[in-house]
């Protein structure tokens, strides 16, 4: 059994907060695991990237092989897409279809998301409206990782005891926000 | 025992700690940063050891040379290109030898994310005659941080440990071991240490003289694999560090993968290597970085018999960072399927200064005070700002080493450049540009620096910084620059006109000037505020 997942997005949109909660879960599931990350320039509001592997088994690798990737899992629509090509013919795009608009040349919206439909499964959820409603729009990274959670080979009951721990220190608001976000995300994923 | 999430660079930290530390010093630059951050944050719940942000990376290895000369555990770590500014204690401490366990880290970056060249710090490993790791995971790095210790004490000498961008930034979970204490203080010999003509020729000889015994440790490591495969004698693959792990993944579904040496630590295991070569008609070479095991197992005239591929002759980029996709297709594997990209065009997405970042009103208040001015050269340096090179500012025009940005401007105004501007941050300014500083003020060099303080070292992530606000102004004026020349701008829109006022004025002026802005990075006052 295992997973390999590109998180994707952009600097700043909370990334890294989905790779700790997979992280951790893993940990307690007693899964091996290997998370590569991307830290210092491109954080400035550039394109980031995770490469999330999960397995019963040894891991080699910490970067996922073109073809190897089993999901990605991007809070943003242009992101999804610039790694399309990682994607294993029978694998799962789950997706924002909030675009972060920081670069003149931003393509058409409507193109990025017919283009990542073309995925033999794809999810997109409305990762802004769906964080507002829950509570902060800065949940978005909490509203996909709940929309990829039905997909993930981890329980729920794992990701929900990390992201407790996660914001618990935050506040009572804080951590019920992203718990609703986390809901919302699932529900739309499921509905999708 | 315990299982424990880690970076890369937090397995060597742990395990340093693990091993027994006493100090540890560094300066911040990717991907080393996180090794510091991680024994801050460790020292800060059990003060039971020292963790410094230091001025520069020379001094933090002075810094870390001197807890050795006491005896006990020390650190020090860096960028790979930090091991440049180190490098004269670096060379020196081979020939000192070291008291107290002494564990330099070099964490290099092929392909260069965050960095201006991706240079391959196991050349300094062979250069200085040490020994060095490389580690191909997390669970390696604990592991020989705490060996490394160990072996640094036995040998006498410090120990490098080589370290690449992708396991720096990478996480994994780590077993850990029981703690070791602390060493005594203990004091080192002056007749080693004082490295006069007399001393220094006495302790290189000793030094050569331990050059076999570290090959033969070499050979006998735990770290490094010999596989052979007499099924098949074709192909033989020797991978270090990183690379090992994309190999390895290339051939995980083999029944019988190819015959390989897996090496992890310098001087080059010479007898594993030659027991793979006579095994094989052809050797792969896998190395992230230059191909320094491949050049030295050619040598000038390459091996008799043997075909060595590598990234000398093709197979293998020769620049760039390895990848598990480039290694599967130098092993002459077809590409797995996967689905195809749209097509789309991709718009790039560089980074970008920070909405609100100060360093962007002083761009545009220094863009327009050179408008007009034919010949202007603005001299950057290491940082956010260096940022300032892409749309929409187009404001700099080199960007070389820290520091250099004072020392070039200089140059170039000596020679009739005009008008010659230098743009350096503060933490920037203390590591390296207080000296070239100190020079063009004895010369009143007709160039105008401008340094951009906003108390921090933020590209990194916001570490503390030795200059800023009022010591700073003191420290410029100390070291000569005029006080009328000693100018202060708050760049902020609604003080634009004025900042770019100023800027014209000391451009006019043809003797030395400074302008100091002064405004906190964004990023740091929204940590605060949070």
């Amino acid at each position: 059994m295992k997973q390999d997942i590109i998180l994707a997005g952009v600097g700043g949109q909370g990334i890294l907060s989905i790779a700790y909660v997979i992280d951790n879960a893993a940990l307690a599931e007693g899964l091996a695991f290997k998370q590569a990350e991307v830290h210092g320039m491109a954080q400035r509001g550039g394109a980031v990237q995770s490469h999330m592997r999960l397995s019963d088994g040894r891991i080699w690798s910490d970067l996922i092989p073109k073809g190897e990737a089993d999901m990605i899992l991007s809070v943003e629509p242009l992101e999804a897409l610039r790694y399309l090509d990682t994607l294993r013919p029978d694998g799962i795009v789950v997706t924002s279809s909030t675009p972060f608009r920081n670069i003149p040349d931003y393509p058409d919206l409507d193109q990025v998301l017919a283009a990542l439909r073309k995925a033999p499964r794809t999810v997109v959820v409305d990762s802004e409206k769906l964080a507002k409603e829950a509570g902060t729009v800065k949940a978005q990274n909490i509203v996909l990782l709940g929309a990829a959670s039905s997909f993930l080979i981890l329980k729920e009951a794992s990701l929900l005891q990390t992201i407790e721990a996660l914001f618990r220190g935050r506040g009572p608001t804080v951590l019920e926000a992203n718990l609703k976000a986390f809901e919302l995300g699932k529900k739309a994923a499921q509905a999708s | 025992m315990s299982r424990q999430i880690l970076l890369g660079d937090e397995a060597v930290a742990l395990g340093a700690v693990q091993a027994g530390l006493s100090a540890a010093y560094s300066y911040p630059g990717t991907p080393a940063s996180e090794i510091l951050e991680y024994l801050v944050r460790l020292s800060g719940e059990a003060k039971a050891f020292r963790a410094v942000w230091s001025v520069n990376e020379k001094v933090a290895y002075e810094e870390a040379l001197g807890v050795s000369f006491a005896g006990k555990r020390s650190l020090v770590s860096f960028k790979h290109v930090g091991l440049n500014v180190a490098a004269d204690p670096f060379m020196n401490s081979a020939i000192t030898g070291a008291n107290g366990g002494f564990l330099v880290v070099s964490a290099d970056d092929p392909g260069m994310h965050s960095s201006q060249n991706e240079q391959d710090s196991r050349y300094y490993v062979d250069f200085a005659k040490i020994f060095g790791y490389e580690p191909s995971d997390h669970q390696e790095a604990y592991d020989m941080t705490r060996e490394a210790y160990d072996l640094s004490e036995t040998l006498g000498l410090p120990v490098l440990m080589r370290l690449v961008t992708r396991l720096s930034h990478s996480r994994a979970a780590v077993e850990t071991r029981e703690p070791r204490p602390q060493n005594e203080l203990k004091k080192g010999a002056a007749r080693d240490w004082i490295l006069l003509p007399v001393n220094a020729r006495r302790r290189f000889a000793q030094l050569l003289d331990r050059q076999a015994e570290m090959v033969r440790l070499s050979e006998e490591s735990r770290f490094n694999t010999l596989q052979l495969n007499d099924g098949d004698r074709s192909l033989g693959v020797i991978a270090s560090g990183i690379a090992y792990n994309y190999f390895r993944e290339a051939v995980a579904k083999d029944a019988a993968p190819p015959a390989f040496l897996k090496i992890s630590t310098y001087p080059l295991p010479v007898d594993l290597i030659r027991r793979l070569v006579d095994h094989v008609d052809t050797v792969l070479v896998f190395e992230d970085g230059y191909p320094f095991i491949e050049r030295q197992l050619r040598g000038l005239f390459g091996v008799p018999g043997k075909t060595i591929l590598g990234k000398m002759n093709g197979p293998v980029p020769a620049s760039g960072e390895l990848s598990p996709d480039i290694v599967r297709k130098a092993l002459g594997r077809d590409p797995l399927p996967s689905i195809a990209a749209s097509g789309l065009p991709l718009a790039g997405r560089p980074p970008q200064l920070c909405v609100g970042c100060p360093h962007a009103d002083t761009f545009k208040a220094l863009n327009k005070a050179l408008e007009g001015l034919i010949g202007a050269n603005v001299f950057s340096d290491i940082g956010c700002y260096t940022l300032g090179a892409l749309p929409p500012y187009n404001a700099i025009h080199s960007c070389v080493c820290m520091g250099a940005s004072v020392s070039m401007a200089r140059g170039a105004a000596d020679v009739g450049l005009y008008p010659a501007v230098s743009v350096i941050g503060d933490s920037t300014f203390a590591h390296s540009g207080i000296t070239p500083l100190l020079s063009a003020a004895r010369a009143d060099a007709d160039m105008t620096v401008i340094i951009l303080d906003n108390a921090t070292t933020a590209m990194t992530g916001g570490q503390p910084t030795y200059g800023s606000g009022e010591a700073l102004l003191r420290l410029v004026e100390g070291l000569g620059v005029p006080k009328e020349h000693l100018r202060t701008i708050e760049p902020l829109p609604k003080n634009h006109e004025t900042s770019v006022q100023i800027i014209k004025d000391e451009l006019a002026h043809h003797g030395l000037s400074v302008i100091v802005a002064v405004r906190e990075c964004v990023q740091e006052q929204r940590k605060k505020r949070s």
